[in-house]
C-alpha cells in the first residue's frame, strides 16, 4: 500500500489483460482494444460486480441441493445406498478414519460455502465503498480464487470411483443428483471469482485518500 | 437542410445524461436457471415421494432407518424413515416412505412383516438379508378400504395371499415334529405345507393349518385321512423289513400326509377350512372309527415286565384292543400282589365281525353276549411274548377248553375278565417246583451212603472174582460131562445099539398089546371065556 502511487486509472490510462501495456482510452469510446496484443480493453471489469453477484447467487442456490441430495449410488448385493456428502463425512467418522472425515467436510461442506460467502462479503464490502481491511480483503480474494480449484476434489473422487467401481453385478457405483449440483457450485464460484475485479476493492480506498487529499 | 445565414436564437445544448444501465446483465440468466432447476428437482422429489405409512413391529431387530427398504415381489416400494418406541415402550412404531403411486396398494388388509434369514427346515428364505440386512416384505391385500398404520406380522405368511388353493384345519393332540412350512404330501407329491399353529384354548390339542395348492386341493375330500409322515417307518413283518418314508426331505424335517382310502366312497371336494383329525400314522389314519370301545381288567399274577401302555391286544392273533394302563395292586388280606391291566376292546372296528347276532339288539348288550360266550367257552387272557429280543409282551386272547370255568361280573366298572398265566410263567413255575425238590434231596447222606456201599461192593466184588474162579472150573467140568454125554449118544456107541435094540423090543411089545386090545374090544368074553377058535384065525 503505497498512497502516493497513483494508480492506470486515476490517470485515464487502461491497462491491458493480456500484455500489461498502458494505453489512453480511444476518444468517445469507453472499451478500446490494446494496440499491441489486441486484448480488449476497459478501465475495470465490465460488469464486475453485477456479473460476480449473479455467479454467486447462483452458487448459493445450488449449494443447497448440492447438500441435500445424494452425491453417489452404491449399488452392492445389499441393495442400493445413496448418500449425500454429509452422511459420507458422519459414516466416514471413526476413531480411526476422523482424518478422512474432516478431509471431506472441509472440502466439501466448509470450504464451497467459505468461498460463497467470502465472495459475498466482498462484494458487499466493495459496493459500500469500503476502504477498510483493503489488504486483508485482497488476500481473502487470492486465497478464494487459489483453492477455486481444488474444491473439484470431490467431484474427482466421485468420478474416479464411478469409473472404477464397476464390479457388475457385485457392485457399482452410479454418480447421484447432488453430485452434478456440488460440481456447478464449484464451477460456478471460480467463475465468480473470475468476474471479481480485485482491483475494486482498492478503487474506493484511492478515491478516498484522494478525496482527503 | 436549414439555411445557415439566418440567424437562429440561442439554442440551448441537450443536457447529457448518463445512460442508465437499467438493463439486466444477461449473467442473471445463470443464477435463474439455477433456481429454476433447483426449484425442478425440489418438485420431482416431493412428487416421487408417495404416503408416509406407520407399521408397528414387535421388535425393530435388524431395522435400520433411512436404509430398510419395503419390499414387493422383490421390488422396493418403500424405505424405513424412522424408528421408535411405542408410548408404552412395548413396541416399535416405525414410518415407511412410500414410492408414488403405491397407494392403491395400502389396503386394509395389507400386510407387512420383516424379512430375517430364516433357516427352518423345510426352507433358507432371506439368505439376501444376511448381507443386505432385513428388509419388511408386503403382501397387498384384497380390500378396499386403504389404510395408513399397519401392525407387522411377526412370522411371514408362509403362503402367498394369492396363491391358488385351500386352506384345511388339521387338529393334532401334539405338534410332533411339524413347523410352519413343512410339507404336505399327496402320493408322495409335494402339493402344500403347514401355514401355521396354535394351540387350543384348553390346551389340550393343537390346531395346524395347513395349505394344499391349487389343483390337488380337490383331492381333499371330507373323508380323506391326514397323518404324520415324519421320518421312517421301519416295520419288520413276516414278509421283512419295511420302510416307509415320504421324501428325503420328510425323514428330516417331517411331513404330513393325506390320501382318501379306496374303498371309501368318492366325494366332492372338502370346503376350505374343513376341519381334519390328524393321525399319528397311515395305518391309524386308515383304522376304522372307533366304535364304542370299552375298558377291561386283566388281574394277571405274573411279571409284567415288557407290558406297556400300547401293547395290543389280539384274538387268536387278530387285534381287538390295546392296553391302556399297567398298575400294580396288593391284596393285604392274603397277600396277593397281582397286576391289574387295563385294556380297551374295540373289537368290530379292527375286523372282528360276529355272526348271527340279533341284529334289534343294541350294542352294549351284543358285546355283552359275545364276550359271555366267549368266556365260557374257555377264551382266556394270556401275556405272550410279542419280542424276542425286546421281551415286549402283549396280551393274547385264546381258547383254554381245560381252563378253570369263569364269568364275567358286569357290575363292576371296568368288568374283570378272567386271565391264565402265561406259558412261560407256567413253565416258570414248573421249574421252580422242580428246583425245590431237587433242594430237598439228602445229596451228603447219598454220598456217604454210596460210599460205603462202594467200600462193600469192592469186597463183594473181590470174592466175586473167587467165585468167577470156581465158576470157570465149573464150566471146565460141565464140559466134560457134555463130551462123555455126546460120547453116549454118539451112534456107534455102545449105549445107543442096545437103545435102538431095546426100542425095538419095547416096539414089538406095543404091537403085541394092540393086538390083544384090539381083540379084547371085539371079544371081551375073552377075558373070561379065553380064546375062541375064530379068534385064532
Amino acid at each position: 500500500m503505497s498512497p502516493t502511487a497513483a494508480s492506470a486509472r486515476q490517470l485515464g490510462l487502461q491497462s491491458c489483460p493480456a500484455c500489461a501495456l498502458l494505453s489512453r482510452p480511444a476518444r468517445g469510446a469507453e472499451a478500446g482494444h490494446c494496440p499491441r496484443c489486441d486484448e480488449e480493453l476497459s478501465f475495470r471489469k465490465p460488469r464486475s460486480i453485477e456479473r460476480t453477484w449473479a455467479f454467486v447467487i447462483a452458487a448459493a442456490i445450488c449449494y443447497v441441493p448440492a447438500n441435500l441430495l445424494p452425491v453417489m449410488t452404491t449399488t452392492t448385493a445389499a441393495g442400493a445406498d445413496s448418500d449425500t456428502i454429509l452422511q459420507g463425512v458422519v459414516l466416514l467418522w471413526s476413531p480411526t478414519g476422523w482424518p478422512l472425515s474432516l478431509i471431506v467436510l472441509v472440502a466439501s461442506i466448509m470450504i464451497p460455502s467459505g468461498k460463497i460467502l467470502a465472495l459475498a462479503y466482498l462484494l458487499i464490502s466493495v459496493q459500500r465503498g469500503s476502504a477498510e481491511n483493503s489488504e486483508q480483503r485482497v488476500r481473502l480474494y487470492r486465497m478464494v480464487a487459489f483453492i477455486g480449484r481444488w474444491s473439484m476434489v470431490d467431484v474427482f473422487v466421485d468420478t474416479f470411483t464411478v469409473s472404477l467401481v464397476q464390479l457388475q453385478p457385485l457392485m457399482s457405483v452410479a454418480p447421484a443428483p447432488g453430485l452434478f449440483f456440488f460440481a456447478a457450485v464449484v464451477v460456478l464460484t471460480m467463475l465468480a471469482v473470475e468476474s471479481f475485479d480485485a482491483r475494486l476493492i482498492w478503487d474506493s480506498a484511492d478515491s478516498r485518500e484522494v478525496r482527503h487529499a | 437542410m436549414p439555411d445557415s445565414d439566418t440567424p437562429l436564437p440561442p439554442i440551448p445544448a441537450s443536457r447529457a445524461v448518463p445512460k442508465k444501465r437499467t438493463r439486466l446483465s444477461l449473467v442473471w440468466v445463470i443464477p435463474i436457471l439455477a433456481a429454476a432447476v433447483g426449484a425442478w428437482v425440489a418438485v420431482t422429489k416431493i412428487l416421487s415421494e408417495g404416503p408416509t405409512i406407520t407399521i408397528v413391529f414387535q421388535s425393530a431387530e435388524g431395522l435400520e432407518a433411512g436404509k430398510t427398504e419395503i419390499h414387493y415381489n422383490g421390488v422396493s416400494v418403500g424405505t424405513l424413515k424412522t424408528i421408535r418406541l411405542s408410548e408404552d415402550h412395548q413396541r416399535v412404531v416405525t414410518t415407511a416412505q412410500m414410492a408414488p403411486k403405491t397407494e392403491n396398494f395400502l389396503l386394509d388388509d395389507t400386510s407387512f412383516w420383516v424379512v430375517r434369514p430364516r433357516i427352518s427346515g423345510a426352507n433358507i428364505s432371506g439368505l439376501g438379508t444376511l448381507i443386505s440386512g432385513s428388509y419388511i416384505g408386503m403382501e397387498i391385500g384384497h380390500a378396499a378400504k386403504s389404510r395408513r398404520d399397519f401392525v407387522g406380522l411377526e412370522t411371514p405368511p408362509v403362503v402367498s395371499g394369492d396363491a391358488a388353493g385351500r386352506f384345511f384345519v388339521l387338529k393334532t393332540p401334539t405338534l410332533g415334529s411339524l413347523d410352519t412350512g413343512t410339507p404336505l404330501f399327496f402320493r408322495h407329491l409335494q402339493v402344500g405345507e403347514v401355514t401355521a399353529y396354535a394351540l387350543d384354548a384348553d390346551g389340550k390339542a393343537l390346531t395346524v393349518k395347513v395349505f394344499v395348492k391349487a389343483p390337488f386341493d380337490q383331492y381333499v375330500t371330507p373323508n380323506t385321512r391326514f397323518w404324520n409322515a415324519s421320518g421312517v417307518d421301519l416295520s419288520l413283518t413276516a414278509n421283512g423289513l419295511s420302510v416307509q418314508t415320504q421324501s428325503m426331505l420328510s425323514i428330516l424335517i417331517g411331513g404330513v400326509a393325506f390320501e382318501t382310502s379306496a374303498t371309501d366312497p368318492v366325494l366332492p371336494a372338502a370346503e376350505a377350512d374343513t376341519v381334519f383329525t390328524l393321525f399319528d400314522d397311515r395305518t391309524k389314519a386308515f383304522q376304522l372309527a372307533a366304535m364304542d370301545p370299552q375298558e377291561f381288567v386283566l388281574n394277571f399274577k405274573g411279571s409284567v415286565r415288557g407290558l406297556t401302555a400300547g401293547a395290543p391286544v389280539e384274538l387268536r392273533g387278530i387285534p381287538v384292543g390295546e392296553v391302556i394302563a399297567v398298575r400294580a395292586q396288593l391284596d393285604v388280606k392274603n397277600f396277593e400282589f397281582s397286576a391289574p391291566v387295563t385294556i380297551r376292546l374295540d373289537a368290530p372296528r379292527l375286523g372282528v365281525q360276529v355272526k348271527d347276532m340279533d341284529p334289534k339288539a343294541d350294542f352294549a348288550t351284543q358285546r355283552r353276549l359275545v364276550i359271555d360266550s366267549l368266556i365260557a367257552h374257555g377264551a382266556r387272557a394270556q401275556l405272550q411274548s410279542g419280542n424276542l429280543l425286546t421281551g415286549a409282551l402283549f396280551v393274547s386272547f385264546d381258547f383254554y377248553p381245560d381252563a378253570p370255568p369263569a364269568t364275567v361280573d358286569w357290575s363292576q366298572t371296568p368288568p374283570q375278565l378272567p386271565t391264565i398265566p402265561s406259558d412261560l410263567a407256567a413253565i416258570e413255575a414248573r421249574a421252580v417246583a422242580i428246583m425245590k425238590k431237587l433242594d430237598e434231596v439228602p445229596y451228603k447222606q447219598i454220598g456217604d451212603d454210596l460210599r460205603t456201599t462202594l467200600a462193600g461192593l469192592d469186597k463183594t466184588m473181590a470174592s466175586l472174582r473167587g467165585t468167577l474162579g470156581n465158576t470157570d472150573k465149573l464150566i471146565g467140568n460141565t464140559d466134560k460131562v457134555i463130551i462123555n454125554a455126546d460120547k453116549l449118544v454118539a451112534p456107534d456107541s455102545v449105549l445107543g445099539d442096545q437103545l435102538a435094540t431095546t426100542l425095538q423090543e419095547v416096539t414089538r411089545a406095543a404091537r403085541g398089546l394092540r393086538v390083544l386090545a384090539d381083540y379084547l374090544e371085539r371079544h371081551p368074553e375073552a377075558l373070561i371065556r379065553g380064546k375062541t377058535e375064530e379068534g385064532k384065525q
